[in-house]
């Protein structure tokens, strides 16, 4: 038999990022608590660093190594950029959080560093085993880090809730993926596919059976209705920082593995899993929106904004047009980006012992303090899709090729429960700039230095990518037509 | 000589990044803000004054142009430039602009650094959209324009602001995006977002009447028509003084401009088709309106009860056209309608900016829009109460002032199209003159009703000039309309052109 050595070069990042997580690990258990921020500095440094390795590695062309398990391609690489941003972004906003509850823990870091490992094999997965390999790494780092709080009982009840709801959405998945490994006999991806459109028309019944798994799977990971009773529970439950992170970077790594897997592997299929997905778009822009007006805790109301979201998400990729792709992959970058700031708001406006997870707690902040009610006035029109925020572009895009996949009904029907979404968001706006501040709460506030520079960076890219949003879109462009 | 400068550029950020300057230098200093914002305004106005003087009558084509590519995945352009139609309402912005400013000097006392932001950010994107021809463009600065606006009546509003500006939001927003499923399914189509490439589409008659309530839905709560009316009342009390101005004077145009930029020339088939409905409408507003304005007690909700009776001729003009073709077989009569809706826009901006700042300059007084505080005005405010009835005036449609031109003109085109419709058109000088004297009669005229009233001061200098200067475009326009009806003409038989040819 002969063996080969594998070509290791597109892989480096993730090897880096292995290797770095695992030194780190052992660095911080030599540390004590007052140097924490040792383990801080080390995990943002090795963001950076990946950011940079894999910038550098960054080519046109498709690679596929170890033995055709993982691939890099224009798509994989941008993605990942996306994530080292919106995680760095992520530890950023967190660290004055933990901080100010004792909790400023390495594991934090570290565990967010294995997700993050976890996303990056997610977006490079070719393979049915690998792509499943790298949502256990992601799903198992959350659940640990929503439960990592232990003195917290809310939040131990949402990782309990994050955790069975999880494994029985895992197995969903092995599930699906073995039906469709028994009709097809592979687990590569691309053999799949060439699998697929050969395949006898004997074998529909259970590949379609094998795919409502998949899509099943696909929609609790991402919280799409009806499969989504676990995001409010589990963003409310989680201390802030841990919801910022799980609502931010593992939504673009989720794309990819959807791209992976139902566009790459089962593209031959478009006509079956388009229906399905558009069932799951539709109730999952319908029971977003509307449930969110009825919230009254911040972070309820953003876990069904993202059930929204989620649902124009679909949109982009149900089309299953190239510039549809492109268009979701746009929305779920400006997702992230969006809602890592509007989380980092409410880190911002919390301190120990108070939350600031209602909706009431933002009341007069446009007289406490200005400019970051500003900046949460740009984030939350972006969420509303209102220009010249970037947000606007974000379901300019999907619409467009919703039409263009001539589903102008569905176009209709995102844009009139855009329409309902508008409303709490507006809400929010309104409590900040026309109500006065609660009682006890009149004093101004100020976030810390890097905190302050970080939330005002990510709300004025929220206006400039709207200004210019020709970049990313060529982005995005380039990353799926090429 | 000014062609080759960038000219609408100029006009669109100047407002708005001295918006955002005022902003940084006036927070803590009001008369810095003040001063500024003034400043800003003045400039922005004086560099919009080459667009008359350097405009070249005669012709439809788009004239300062600019063109630079802003999101090449979707083939669409940063490209400005600006024809007879636009040219007028972006002088009107500019003016309309200074005059708010102005009028802010002393009513607004919280925190004036962010209303004089707003109005100049506000000002800035209103001309983007007048002036854009790229659709994206146009949709951008259409939709981020609510934002000021939605932060101005919030902020500066009556008591109910909250609810006033939320609705008008939401209206607003509801309307326009079916407008973008409208542009995207065209863009589509065309493979480019150009406005004159919609206008070159062939699209057959069902998708044509789609898209045409598409655009309904956007400009006819916009302008705003009968049944979808019911944001502006409230919208317009709650509103400050200036909040109201830039919403009678301009936002409401927006609707009547993307009715001729959109709705007729993309889908004149289903124009022609739907015309009874709009006419139908545009009655409605003329004279259920009329009637309701008879009988509000809060002066500002009687002043935008007649804007929209006002816009109902707007409407009625312009789609007059294909009934008057059916009618007569010429399209001479069309040309008419469109222009005199156009004119009754450029004045309906003069004489609603000075009603409402007329009410302003009450409210800045006595701190209440009821009729019924008032009475004997003249009695203390003699040189007001001139303004006052001028306006007034103006507002029934007297010949010599602004409101006349628009209104003949329409009457005119109406009488082509068939007697009724002008017989009902007409019952508006009739209703006008009605709750506009009656209003009149009540707060200016008879005796001084109460110890308030007696204790007014006349106007200062400062709100002198600005009503002067109102007055005197509304009696310059409505004794000498020809330099405007110039302008627009080359473009208006051009549109007429244009819509007379089916797409089917």
């Amino acid at each position: 038999m002969n063996f080969e050595i594998p070509n290791f070069l597109p892989a480096v990042p993730e090897m880096f990022v292995l290797g770095m997580a695992c030194l780190i690990l052992v660095i911080d258990a030599f540390l004590p608590d007052s140097r924490r921020d040792v383990t801080y500095g080390l995990v943002q440094a090795t963001l950076v660093a990946a950011a940079g390795l894999t910038l550098w590695l960054m080519g046109p062309e498709t690679v596929l190594t170890f033995s055709d398990t993982f691939v890099k391609d224009p798509m994989a690489d941008i993605l990942k950029v996306a994530v080292y941003v919106t995680s760095f972004l992520v530890f950023l906003y967190s660290r004055p959080y933990l901080m100010e509850r004792g909790i400023h823990k390495g594991e934090f870091y570290v565990l967010g560093l294995f997700a993050v490992l976890g996303m990056m094999i997610m977006i490079s997965g070719h393979n049915l085993l690998t792509l499943y390999l790298g949502l256990e790494l992601l799903s198992l780092a959350s659940y640990a880090l929503v439960a990592f709080w232990r003195d917290n009982s809310r939040a131990t009840e949402a990782a309990m809730k994050y955790f069975v709801l999880g494994a029985l959405a895992s197995g969903l998945l092995l599930y699906g993926m073995s039906m469709i490994y028994g009709m097809t006999g592979s687990l590569d991806i691309a053999v799949i596919a060439a699998q697929l459109v050969a395949a006898d028309e004997s074998l529909n019944i259970p590949l379609v059976f094998g795919l409502v798994f998949l899509v099943v799977a696909i929609a609790f990971k991402l919280g799409a209705v009806p499969f989504h009773m676990w995001v409010p529970d589990v963003y409310d439950g989680a201390p802030t920082a841990v919801t910022l992170f799980i609502a931010t970077a593992p939504k673009i790594a989720a794309f990819a593995f959807l791209m992976r897997l139902l566009v790459e592997g089962m593209g031959p299929m478009h006509a079956d899993w388009q229906g399905m997905l558009i069932i799951l778009a539709v109730l999952s822009l319908a029971v977003g929106n509307v449930i969110a007006i009825a919230q009254t805790s911040i972070k309820r109301m953003l876990a069904y904004s993202t059930i929204a979201h989620i649902g124009f998400l679909f949109m982009g990729i149900l089309a299953g047009t190239d510039s549809g792709y492109a268009s979701a992959m746009f929305y779920v970058i400006v997702y992230a980006i969006t809602a890592a700031g509007g989380f980092g708001m409410i880190v911002f406006l919390s301190r120990k012992g108070y939350e600031a997870d209602q909706i009431d707690d933002f009341k007069g902040l446009a007289k406490r303090n200005p400019w970051f009610a500003f900046i949460m006035l740009l984030l939350l029109f972006s969420m509303a899709g209102v220009p010249p925020t970037v947000g606007f572009y974000a379901k300019l895009a999907v619409i467009q090729a919703a039409v263009g996949a001539e589903l102008v009904w569905l176009a209709i029907v995102a844009v009139i429960f855009s329409i309902i979404g508008a409303f709490y968001y507006l809400r929010v706006v309104k409590m900040m700039f026309f109500d006065d501040p609660q009682e006890g709460a009149e004093e101004p506030v100020q976030p810390s230095g890097a905190l302050a520079t970080a939330l005002s960076i990510n709300g004025l890219a929220v206006l400039l990518l709207g200004i210019f949003p020709g970049l990313l879109l060529s982005l995005t462009h380039y990353a799926i037509i090429g | 000589m000014f062609a080759d400068w960038p000219i609408l550029s100029l006009l669109i950020w100047l407002p708005i990044l001295g918006g955002f300057l005022v902003l940084a230098a006036g927070r803590d200093a009001p008369h810095v803000a003040r001063r500024l914002g003034l400043a800003v305004a003045v400039a922005t106005f004086v560099a919009s004054l080459p667009l008359w003087f350097a405009f070249e009558r005669g012709t439809a084509d788009m004239q300062f142009q600019e063109l630079a590519s802003w999101i090449p995945a979707f083939n669409v352009n940063y490209h400005l430039g600006v024809d007879g139609i636009s040219m007028p309402l972006i002088l009107l912005t500019t003016l309309i602009t200074v005059v708010v400013v102005i009028a802010a000097w002393e009513s607004v006392k919280d925190r004036i650094a962010y209303y004089m932001a707003a109005m100049l950010v506000m000002e800035g994107l209103m001309i983007g959209m007048f002036a854009a021809m790229d659709a994206v463009l146009f949709y951008v600065f259409f939709e981020a324009m609510l934002i000021p606006m939605f932060l101005v009546i919030g902020i500066w509003g009556g008591p109910r602001r909250v609810y006033a500006t939320i609705k008008f939001f939401l209206y607003t927003f509801l309307g326009s995006v079916f407008m973008l499923v409208a542009l995207i399914w065209m863009y589509i189509q065309s493979g480019s977002f150009l406005i004159q490439d919609f206008h070159a589409l062939q699209i057959g008659l069902t998708a044509q009447i789609l898209i045409f309530l598409a655009f309904f839905m956007a400009f006819a709560v916009k302008i705003p028509m009968f049944p979808v009316h019911t944001w502006l009342p409230d919208a317009h009390v709650e509103a400050p003084t200036g909040g109201s101005v830039i919403l009678a004077a301009i936002m409401l145009k927006i609707g009547g401009y993307g009715f001729l930029r959109f709705s007729l020339p993309i889908t004149p088939d289903a124009s022609a088709v739907l015309d009874t409905l709009m006419i139908v409408l545009s009655l409605i507003a003329i004279v259920y309106i009329g009637v309701v304005a008879l009988i509000q007690s809060d002066m500002k909700k009687l002043i935008a009860y007649s804007s929209i009776a006002h816009m109902g001729f707007v409407t009625l003009g312009f789609f007059l056209a294909f009934y008057i073709y059916s009618n007569t077989g010429d399209w001479e009569g069309a040309s008419l309608g469109i222009a005199g809706g156009m004119v009754q826009m450029i004045s309906h901006g003069f004489i609603s900016a000075a009603m409402f700042l007329a009410v302003g300059v009450l409210y800045d007084r006595l701190h209440s829009r009821q009729i019924a505080d008032y009475g004997g005005v003249v009695n203390t405010m003699p040189w007001f109460a001139a303004f006052f009835v001028l306006f007034a005036m103006a507002n029934t449609g007297l010949p010599g002032t602004s409101g006349f031109v628009g209104e003949f003109m329409v009457i005119l085109a109406a009488f082509k199209a068939d007697f009724w419709i002008a017989f009902l058109a007409a019952t508006t000088l009739i209703l006008a003159a009605g709750y506009t004297l009656w209003l009149v009669k009540r707060v200016i005229f008879g005796a001084v009703a109460n110890d308030n009233v007696a204790g007014l001061s006349d106007m200062n200098r400062r709100e002198f000039f600005l009503m002067g200067v109102l007055a005197f475009f509304t009696l310059l326009l409505g004794v000498w309309p020809a330099p405007l009806l110039d302008v627009m003409n080359a473009t208006i038989d051009h549109l007429v052109a244009h819509i007379a040819q089916s797409k089917l």
